[in-house]
């Protein structure tokens, strides 16, 4: 029989969360003070979920690396959130936000989990206009709604290209609340570096302050991961410079599995690459799609004078430009989803249309002057001027996208030194965000009791693509609506355990392990920065484990991860001592986490012989270039378990996704 | 992009803890791209220093995108340099010219205590959110649907405008009273606009008012400074609208 229970209920897909919910066991009140929870992470799901859990009147202990909660990097989010709240009366439903999740997804998520987001996401726009997230109104002081990629309603609620701060905020002014009432304890500047079991169940962490150096253990009755997204494998990568695997890659060493690793969502929409010094890439949100043409020049030669700085894009007659998205998927042309726009990008740019002058050439535009024009010559109107000259309708159009994209385009000024308003922007794909993560059953519970993973970290709602607008809208489900229902089910059982002793030998053991690793690199002695080893990493990842795969590229990106490794170990030099403030420490300790799972990520697209969402194996394509899917042998959730340091050691289990409401097909977005 | 290289002079405050005296440090980079962000030229120059067997340079960052707030530096007198409406890891290295002196500092403000070097201790902001930066709504998403309550459009901007502070510290940095009015303002601000957050008004000003002068920060002289070096445009209209709220509940409290 399978390790895998997923724990899906039973009954019909609209009612299975309802009455699941209406069964589970409950805390009574003066139960819950007797219960201690550790929350490691306080993006969307981390802080939600410690808000509600101190709400609820357990004591709640949550970490962060940052210097403040309201730091983690969902805050970074740009374009919006979904919820199926039809307020555009476009026959949006939950049946159609699930149905395009599923579809998104490429028929690789659950269906159960992924309808029970759906149900929420109305929840979750109520509860941040109660506590005060300014969403974008209309002037009869209504919410607005946009567009993202892959739907073909208006869903996504926004505030300007800012939604995830301030959804962030909200969620952190939820959470300040209870810290100031003393209901839960944070702690900045704190790194968890093991997870401490205790008859096989989850019962606390050991942390280090990052401050001071201390190892400090930390007991409770159920540990919650919610530390996002792995991304930072790839080295570049719109992440934040500290976002990292070590939480979840450590949960996963003691026992929890690791499901679909090798799903990587690789963004469309980002600034290309500057040159060998860049940390980071940024985003230009997909929102900007809903308002711009991308196109490459038709001609090998346009594309090169471009590059070379003697045509201005503006001069390429329209008939010479190739509005690659608008031709090959004309129902939902520049709003195609992510993964295929990205490969769209790829695929014009190995023909060498690219149009960046950077060390690859690659690069696309999006270009705005046909909004402009539309949105100038509506605004004209409206002012009562049927009669426009162009120049009115130029700035009138400008202005309306200042109004729209403001923060967006500003940025962009900033980083790249041109003025969108006047010249396209240039684009490139770039890692974003990661589907994969800790496998989790329906009750958001890893593979080791009592310890639970939401948001980013685990991997269960976005099956092996994720559409625009829904990662901010997952994190918020799972930390307010679902994980104090299923969390409190296994507390119930919890209530007569008594306080967890930090002076078990498990304690120990794990502080152990945890100081004996430190002690490692600080005495390494080695002769390479960290840096060296994470930018070696990310171009192994980047170019045989990125947007195209084959078999002969993962196989070689096995064996070089394996030998980065034992290099690693020997020659990483880690300057300073283990107790101060050590930034080298910090990022030696994560990328040692990053390598291994670099090449459990390989391992597992080497696996999957097919091509489904983000993951694209070369070898697994139509005669037009798209996925070619193999639902008879590929439709499973891969779940990894660990076993010992060498990686190739790893066992898959295959959880069967069985889908019963929706009818599996091919993914059509022409 | 085409990039130029240029050569530049740092000066940077070094301390090793917040027990120890600190001091300037004088430090050489070369071949720097103009197209680096301020934070790429000190990831350079810590790569140089960990390869010179150095101690890096630490200093605090984190989503390099000019959101997170984590990002702080003094540049040259300036808080996060010498472009406007940018935070430091928005700042790019087009704006210093081949060979120029750069001066490096971290956040000054008692109360915001030197970690280390560059990085600082910004807890006091954390705090005076707990005290009242809230609405008190549990989390249990049985509220009223988002379109019962309709919010003139001008308040729902004017309240995102001043939710969009960022936490960083820019504001406290540059007064010469290390004044956080700017940023209790802005927070106090986006509730008193807001129907949610009218209920609580009172309570909420006087209670985070009171956690700022706790902490240290010291009295708004409407020098203005703070505003023109907010790398989110944070208005001084904020700081008025406190004070009115903040009359208002002395008046009314009871």
């Amino acid at each position: 029989m399978s390790k895998l229970d997923s724990k899906i209920p039973e009954g019909h897909i609209s009612q299975k969360w309802t009455d699941y919910k209406d069964h589970l066991k409950l805390v009574a009140p003066n139960n819950r003070p007797k219960i201690d929870i550790i929350v490691v992470g306080t993006g969307l799901a981390g802080s939600s979920a410690a808000a509600s859990l101190g709400e609820m009147g357990y004591n709640v202990k949550a970490f962060c690396f940052q210097d403040s909660p309201r730091r983690a990097h969902s805050i970074a989010a740009q374009g919006g959130i979904n919820a199926a709240k039809n307020y555009q009366n476009d026959g949006d439903s939950i049946f159609r936000l699930f149905y395009d999740t599923i579809k998104g997804g490429d028929y690789r998520a659950r269906e159960a989990n992924v309808h029970r987001l759906a149900e929420v996401s109305g929840n979750i726009i109520d509860q941040c206009v109660a506590q005060g997230v300014p969403f974008a109104r209309e002037y009869g002081g209504l919410l607005d709604n946009r567009s993202f990629g892959g739907t073909q309603v208006q869903r996504t609620f926004y505030a300007a290209g800012q939604t995830g701060q301030q959804l962030l905020l909200g969620a952190y002014s939820a959470l300040s609340r209870q810290i100031g009432l003393g209901r839960v304890k944070m702690y900045n500047r704190h790194e968890m570096l093991d997870i401490v079991k205790i008859d096989g169940k989850a019962r606390g962490i050991i942390a280090r302050n990052l401050v001071t150096g201390e190892i400090e253990r930390h007991a409770a009755h159920a540990v919650v991961i919610a530390s996002g997204g792995y991304g930072n494998v790839y080295f570049l990568s719109t992440n934040a410079m500290g976002s990292n695997v070590t939480a979840a890659w450590k949960i996963h060493k003691q026992g929890a599995f690791f499901a679909n690793p090798c799903y990587v969502q690789i963004h469309p929409t980002c600034i290309p690459v500057h040159g060998t010094n860049q940390a980071k890439l940024t985003l230009m949100s997909e929102s900007l799609r809903n308002s711009g043409r991308i196109w490459v020049p038709k001609k090998k030669e346009d594309a090169e004078a471009v590059r070379a700085g003697k045509l201005n894009p503006a001069e390429i007659a329209e008939d010479d430009r190739d509005y690659y998205l608008e031709r090959k998927y004309p129902s939902f042309g520049n709003l195609a989803p992510r993964d295929i726009s990205s490969r769209a990008a790829k695929e014009v740019c190995d023909e060498g249309r690219g149009i960046e002058s950077n060390d690859t050439n690659e690069g696309v535009f999006l270009d705005f002057s046909s909004e402009i024009q539309n949105k100038g010559k509506q605004a004209a109107y409206a002012k009562g001027n049927h009669n426009p000259t162009p120049e009115e309708i130029t700035a009138l159009g400008k202005q309306w996208l200042k109004e729209k994209y403001g923060n967006l385009f500003t940025m962009y000024q900033k980083i790249t030194d041109e003025n969108p308003y006047e010249t396209p922007m240039k684009i490139y794909p770039a890692v974003h965000y990661t589907m994969g993560g800790v496998w989790v059953d329906y009750n958001l519970q890893s593979s080791i009791p009592g310890c639970f993973v939401t948001g980013e970290a685990n991997f269960s709602d976005h099956g092996a693509n994720r559409l625009g607008a829904s990662a901010l809208m997952q994190g918020l489900a799972d930390g307010y609506f679902v994980l104090p229902y299923t969390i409190s089910n296994y507390l119930a059982d919890e209530i007569r355990t008594g306080k967890i002793s930090t002076d078990a030998p498990e304690f120990n053991e794990a502080e152990t392990r945890v100081k004996e690793l430190i002690a490692t690199f600080i005495g390494n002695n080695g002769v390479k920065s960290v840096d060296y080893f994470h930018k070696k990493l990310g171009l192994i990842m980047w170019n045989k484990v990125g947007m195209g795969r084959n078999e002969k590229g993962l196989n070689e990106a096995i064996a070089e991860l394996a030998e980065l490794k034992a290099e690693f170990n020997k020659d990483v030099y880690v300057p300073g001592s283990a107790d101060e403030l050590n930034p080298q420490l910090e990022k030696a300790l994560r990328v040692a986490d990053l390598i291994e799972l670099g090449q459990l990520m390989a391992m597992d697209a080497l696996q999957r012989n097919e091509s489904c969402g983000g993951h694209f194996r070369e070898e697994y394509q139509d005669a037009e270039g798209e996925t070619l899917r193999d639902d008879k042998n590929f439709s499973f959730v891969s779940a990894w378990e660990h076993k010992g340091e060498n990686i190739n050691d790893e066992v898959l289990h295959k959880e069967e996704l069985k889908y019963e409401f929706i009818k599996i097909a091919a993914r059509n977005y022409k | 992009m085409a990039s130029k290289y240029i050569n530049v002079n740092l000066k940077v405050w070094r301390q090793k803890n917040a027990n120890t005296k600190g001091k300037m440090e004088t430090y050489k980079l070369d071949t720097v791209s103009t197209d680096s962000s301020f934070l790429e030229m000190m990831d350079q120059l810590n790569e140089q220093l960990i390869n010179e067997r150095q101690e890096p340079i630490a200093f605090d960052h984190d989503c390099r995108e000019g959101i997170c707030g984590m990002c702080s530096l003094y540049i040259n007198g300036r808080a996060h340099g010498p472009d406007n409406a940018v935070t430091t890891c928005q700042l790019h290295m087009r704006k210093f010219d081949d060979g120029a002196t750069i001066y490096i500092e971290p956040w000054r403000s008692k109360a915001f205590p030197v970690i280390k070097d560059l990085v600082v201790d910004r807890s006091a902001f954390d705090r005076i959110q707990q005290a009242g930066g809230f609405v008190s709504v549990n989390t249990s998403g049985n509220t009223i649907d988002a379109n019962a309550t309709p919010i003139p459009k001008a308040d729902a901007d004017k309240a995102f405008e001043a939710a969009a502070c960022i936490g960083c510290g820019a504001c406290v940095a540059s007064c010469k009273n290390s004044s956080a009015m700017l940023f209790v303002g802005a927070k106090v601000s986006q509730y008193a606009l807001l129907p949610q957050g009218k209920v609580e008004a009172t309570n909420r000003v006087l209670n985070m008012v009171r956690q700022m002068e706790e902490e240290g920060f010291g009295n708004c002289t409407n020098t203005g400074a703070c505003e023109v070096e907010c790398p989110k445009g944070i208005s001084l209209e904020n700081i008025a609208r406190m004070n009115r709220e903040f009359m208002k509940a002395m008046i009314t409290a009871e």
